[in-house]
């Protein structure tokens, strides 16, 4: 089990080209971030992080595929086995007809699918308290946190020295 | 002007701001005590959603029979009035689902409004059908679910079921696309507030901090479910114009419909975008985010649609003639000069003829000009709707049941109320959330606010060698 608190040193940055900065600082330095936040997406960030792409995209897809099946299969069940009834003298199986519904729940399973499972890896849910650092992260602040809980004091005079020197605007230190 | 900025983009947003000036804009309007003018504009929707509701009783207790529609017209009102809120109801995900793909990056003063406006027009929308069920305690037929009935399924081949699956999906997608967008800004409106109101905006905001790795899977999110949006728009008035398209009425079968329905969506979208728009920005005192900019850009696309609508609409008498068929052409003769003559012209008149002025930039960049437009194109589109429904029931094959419309004060009110439910939700929706997407805003203002680019721009801004963005 992760214990439940940590000491969180983080620096806030004004821009986002200073964060960019510090952060290939950081990179060049080896210094290990635990998480950056900031108030909108900055572009350029996920590769100067390391972040690989997200596969969220590939699990849409599967998604889709899953209500595409079912909802074609479904059709083709009822109405060529469970309950076949004639429509205006057309084939019990008439695929034409199947396509719309094929369609939006393709979209459904697809879109519900992705959202859920966006909500779910990232831990966000009504009821979760944020583990904010700062207030001014949603609104015009740009954040590196890094994770001192097991640092030594020379590693933390290290990091704000970090800080100092990427012009960061402010250094706290916060239990979470 | 510096070659450094392409001269094709456009001051998005003005007013020299910095970040946190955008967070207090747009974060305010939730904070404060509401204004006058929202009072009144909420007392007068919320009356009329209290006509709604008591028509709505009055309909379940007495039955449809209150409804002037008669067996010769048996769609009238209703249907017009839910094919005219579904198409309202299309402006929102095409801004927020077409034009990301396009990046087109003015939709980020009007995404979420559009989008809010699109959920509630298609609450609106809903409550039509499910009304005209007659019978509404059994609307739960409408689903397939395996039943003590047989079990008896839908019919899967047919259009209304088609429709009720594209409705519920562009609904729920569009919620849920609407949403995830929120839950960013909800998150600046929570850590703003403070006492019981950061308990509830924490709730809603669903703990979100902006860690890097979350907003890379946000936008991996919004543009996958943009990508899938986008054809799901298309595809929910194509379903609705089967409702007629695929049945063997003259003047409804026809293959044009799918098309022209869908122009005339999008058409009636962005009017009604506008509409409310050119309302909100002046109450909530946002000019400077929703620009003249903005507004010109919409109004270019009712100029395009428009037209695609007007095109489409001669094409179709065309075709009557050319196809030589005397039902077709009867249909098509009386849908222009028969009894309801008064409402094909109507239709003409502001479909098609009143967006042309939309030609003028001095017209376009109007904003009073921009609000007439926009209500008559709403009226038009109205009498699109009323014009292919009423008029085509209204003279059907045999002559001994021809017959004519008038609404009765039940449909009157109901139509007139769910103005009020729209309005109502509408309202409330800018007290309780930011009515502009607050982090796609800070997105672009490096590349659309005033003082990086435009005649208004800092100095640094014009030295074509400067490769880093200018800092505040």
């Amino acid at each position: 089990m992760v214990s439940d608190s940590k000491q969180v040193l983080y620096g806030l940055y004004n821009d986002e080209e200073d964060l960019k900065g510090a952060i290939r600082a950081a990179n060049a330095a080896h210094l290990d971030i635990m998480d950056v936040y900031t108030p909108f997406p900055v572009h350029g960030l996920d590769p100067i992080l390391g972040l690989k792409e997200s596969r969220l995209h590939y699990l849409g897809f599967i998604y889709g595929t899953i209500g595409c099946l079912f909802a074609f299969l479904t059709m083709t069940w009822i109405f060529t086995s469970d309950w076949p009834i004639v429509f205006g003298g057309k084939p019990y199986w008439s695929i034409p007809a199947f396509i719309p519904i094929t369609f939006e729940l393709t979209v459904l399973f697809a879109a519900w699918g992705m959202t859920l499972t966006f909500y779910t890896i990232c831990g966000l849910w009504p009821g979760v308290k944020a583990q904010s650092l700062d207030n001014r992260i949603t609104d015009d602040k740009f954040c590196i946190a890094f994770d001192v809980t097991a640092a030594s004091d020379n590693a933390v005079d290290g990091l704000k020295q970090f800080f100092g020197t990427t012009q960061a605007a402010e250094v706290n230190i916060k239990t979470m | 002007m510096s070659q450094a900025v392409a001269p094709v983009r456009h001051i998005l947003i003005e007013g020299n701001k910095s970040y946190h000036n955008i967070t207090e804009d747009l974060c305010t309007p939730t904070e404060k005590a509401p204004s006058r003018e929202w009072v009144i504009a909420f007392a007068l929707a919320s009356a009329f959603l209290g006509l709604y509701l008591f028509a709505i009783v009055w309909t379940v207790w007495k039955g449809i029979g209150e409804w002037g529609a008669n067996r010769t017209i048996n769609w009238a009102w209703d249907i017009t009035n839910f094919v005219w809120w579904i198409g309202i109801g299309h402006a929102g995900t095409l801004i927020s689902a077409i034009l990301l793909l396009f990046r087109q990056r003015w939709r980020t003063g009007v995404n979420r409004a559009a989008e809010a406006m699109t959920i509630f027009a298609v609450i609106c929308a809903g409550q039509f059908p499910i009304f005209h069920m007659g019978r509404v305690w059994l609307a739960f037929f409408i689903f397939p679910f395996p039943n003590t009935r047989g079990p008896l399924w839908t019919n899967f081949n047919s259009p209304l079921l088609w429709d009720v699956f594209a409705i519920s999906t562009y609904f729920s997608v569009s919620l849920l696309f609407w949403y995830t967008g929120l839950v960013p800004d909800l998150a600046t409106v929570r850590d703003r507030a403070t006492g019981y109101r950061r308990k509830i905006y924490e709730t809603f905001s669903f703990g979100w901090t902006g860690s890097a790795k979350h907003w890379q899977r946000w936008e991996a999110l919004s543009l996958v479910l943009a990508g899938i949006s986008t054809p799901l728009v298309l595809s929910v008035h194509t379903i609705v114009s089967f409702d007629f398209a695929t049945s063997v009425i003259p003047g409804w079968h026809t293959t044009i419909f799918p098309p022209y329905f869908v122009a005339g969506a999008i058409f009636s979208g962005f009017a009604m975008v506008q509409t409310l728009m050119v309302l909100t920005r002046k109450v909530l005192g946002l000019q400077e985010y929703i620009t003249i900019n903005h507004i010109e850009s919409m109004n270019k696309v009712i100029v395009l649609t428009g037209t695609i609508v007007g095109v489409a609409y001669l094409t179709e008498l065309f075709i009557a003639w050319y196809s030589g068929y005397i039902y077709e052409q009867f249909a098509f003769y009386n849908r222009v000069f028969g009894i309801y003559w008064w409402s094909y012209f109507g239709m003409m008149f502001c479909n098609v003829v009143s967006p042309q002025l939309f030609w003028s930039r001095s017209i376009r960049r109007s904003v009073w000009w921009t609000f007439f437009l926009s209500v008559l194109v709403n009226i038009g589109m109205w009498f699109e709707r009323f014009v292919i429904i009423a008029t085509t029931l209204a003279r059907d094959y045999l002559p001994s049941s021809w017959s004519y419309y008038n609404p009765t004060w039940v449909e009157i009110s109901i139509f007139t109320g769910t103005i009020g439910l729209f309005f109502t939700l509408y309202l409330i929706f800018t007290r309780v959330a930011p009515v502009i997407a607050i982090a796609e805003v800070k997105a672009i203002l490096k590349v659309a606010g005033d003082q990086y680019i435009g005649p208004n721009a800092k100095k640094h801004a014009d030295d074509a060698e400067k490769v880093e963005e200018p800092k505040h």
